[in-house]
């Protein structure tokens, strides 16, 4: 499977990160090149084949259903770009 | 007498248990050390007040008889792992000037062990790349040169680059690094230091910037396998925080390291007899072999026929996490925002992103997206993970005729910084060793072997089972003998 240019602006959108039309550009080869690349995954018979879900045997452990952090409003919210009222804040996203 | 920035992580504990010196002096000979190698590019932030307030807690515990495993050690810290308070960036404009709230396991861990932070270290942007070229802070550029009077600066591996040259240059005694597919294993080899990945699962993940999380594993970076052990030691162990990690105990590695390797069967992958491999790295692999043999390891052939889908998987697997893991960079809670002037939520999400991500980044993101994404998802995807059980079959094949593998650890000694960038495929091609054993979840150690006729370190693995770091350490300890590696960068720096 190859991309092409509106592919890959498709991906672009999906990831939110903006691109300019020279970057696209740029983009669709190298993306072509490296999923050419990994094509040939598909020659391995797998159908008898579970997908990898742990490297290590491992269960997944449950807690007590108990409060164990909070009240640390301030912490949360020192690295925020815009914190206002004790909120992360963000442009208007309702008319 | 010896200066101190030439001694190692036991030679400093024992030094300063033994009253030789005192943490103060160590610390103040690291940091001067740090301080006069800003050439080296190794550090993103330099911490000297962390390592004097650490050792005068060290003075004043070994004072009042309260000695702790790493009193007096100063070590330096890969800046992928969330430090109180100390900016903590992955190498990324993203999170230029995030100075978390809280403190990862394994540095926690460190810093109640007693051992002091000489700084933050620079790495490839969240930890994608092979030559340390991606940070958004600059290369690192390795303490090495080659001998035949070029003066070309050289990669020093990646993605713990500056871990790795700021060990080679002693200006630290040794650093954590993490390795997702090699950034540990193969920076050692290129600088001709040791490191040691250990089983998935040993070390905690929580406060590590994540990558790709089934594959992300935290390990120690030293001069030598003892070294290593000690610094293993005090990084693993059970944490409630990571729902991945392993609740065991933690071993005394260093205690039970043993160069006798009397009972132990070493298999040799003849799939790892790659296309183009340098003649030196074949002979240095063929004396590897020697070696083990003389410490009274039994060598056996094996095979891991999937070894070369290895690659093609992890190229899969480790984008589509990133692109799932990168999500959370979204300019609202923490880290850079970009909001052009009239933009909307998503438009800022897109800007910020843009602005925030370096190229590579950008394209493992992409790569993931697509290949996560509706109609791909099985193609890509759930193959890729099929694969890799086929990958972790064969290690297991393997284990039913030998105990550990022995393999090069690079394709090739370090390369130029630039000879590689431009093509990403070549670059993601260098770690064809490194990452079969992390798709495995398998503990997995480089140690230096020679140098290559251009007088640059060359490295050989040793691979184990799962848990079975002792046997690995234990090999890679009668390889380090038997190398019997003293070379060291001449200082340009």
């Amino acid at each position: 499977m190859s991309v092409d240019s509106a592919t890959v602006r498709k991906i672009a959108s999906l990831a939110r990160i903006a691109v300019s039309d020279a970057q696209v550009e740029a983009m669709v080869p190298e993306l072509n090149n490296i999923l050419g690349w990994i094509e040939q995954l598909g020659e391995v018979d797998t159908s008898s084949v579970a997908p990898m879900t742990a490297v290590i045997p491992n269960t997944l452990r449950l807690r007590d259903d108990a409060v164990t952090d909070g009240d640390v409003r301030d912490a949360v919210l020192k690295n925020a770009p815009q914190a206002e009222h004790g909120f992360f804040a963000v442009p208007k996203v309702i008319e | 007498m010896t200066k101190l920035t030439d001694l190692g992580i036991a030679a400093l504990r024992d030094g300063f248990r033994a009253g030789d010196f005192s943490a103060r002096d160590v610390a103040i000979a690291f940091n001067d050390a740090v301080a006069s190698a800003k050439p080296l590019n190794a550090f993103i932030v330099e911490t000297p007040d962390h390592a004097l307030a650490a050792a005068d807690a060290a003075d004043a515990d070994r004072a009042s008889g309260n000695l702790k495993p790493l009193s007096g050690v100063p070590i330096g810290m890969k800046d992928l792992f969330a430090t109180k308070g100390v900016q903590t960036t992955a190498a990324s404009h993203m999170l230029e000037g995030f100075k978390p709230e809280y403190e990862s396991t394994v540095s926690s861990n460190l810093w109640r062990a007693g051992a002091g932070m000489l700084g933050k270290l620079n790495l490839d942007q969240f930890a994608m790349g092979s030559s340390n070229e991606t940070s958004y802070f600059g290369n690192v550029i390795s303490p090495w040169r080659r001998n035949n009077g070029d003066t070309a600066a050289l990669a020093p591996g990646g993605s713990s680059g500056g871990s790795s040259a700021a060990i080679a240059a002693r200006i630290v005694p040794g650093a954590t690094g993490t390795d997702t597919g090699g950034s540990i294993r193969q920076p050692a080899a290129f600088t001709g230091i040791s490191g040691i990945k250990p089983t998935y699962g040993r070390c905690s993940r929580w406060g590590v910037v994540a990558f790709a999380s089934s594959l992300d594993q935290a390990g120690p970076m030293a001069r030598d396998v003892r070294d290593c052990a000690i610094l293993l030691e005090n990084m693993a162990g059970f944490d409630a925080k990571d729902s991945t990690s392993l609740d065991l105990p933690v071993p005394n590695w260093e205690a039970a390291l043993s160069s006798d390797l009397k009972g132990k069967r070493v298999g040799i992958p003849k799939e790892y007899r790659v296309d183009g491999m340098p003649a030196e790295i074949e002979a240095l692999w063929e004396q590897g072999i020697a070696w083990l043999k003389d410490a009274g390891a039994e060598i056996v052939s094996v095979s891991l026929p999937h070894t070369k889908y290895a690659l093609p998987a992890y190229y899969i697997i480790a984008p589509a996490e990133a692109s799932s893991n990168l999500a959370r960079y979204d300019g609202v809670r923490y880290g850079l925002r970009d909001l052009p002037d009239g933009a909307n939520l998503q438009d800022m999400y897109a800007a910020t992103r843009a602005a925030g991500f370096g190229d590579e980044v950008k394209r493992r993101i992409m790569i993931g997206t697509y290949v996560l994404s509706a109609g791909f998802y099985d193609a890509y995807y759930t193959q890729a993970q099929k694969v890799r059980t086929l990958i972790a079959q064969d290690f297991d094949k393997a284990w039913e005729s030998c105990d550990l593998l022995l393999t090069p650890t690079a394709p090739s000694a370090a390369f130029g910084l630039g000879e590689k960038s431009a093509d990403p495929l070549a670059m993601y091609l260098n770690d064809v060793f490194t990452v079969p054993t992390s798709l495995a979840g398998l503990p997995a150690m480089s140690v230096p072997g020679g140098l290559d006729a251009l007088g640059l370190p060359l490295g050989l693995q040793v691979i184990g089972k799962a848990l079975d770091e002792q046997s690995v350490l234990n090999a890679s300890l009668a390889l380090e003998e038997r190398a019997g590696f003293t070379a060291r960068p001449d200082k340009w720096w």
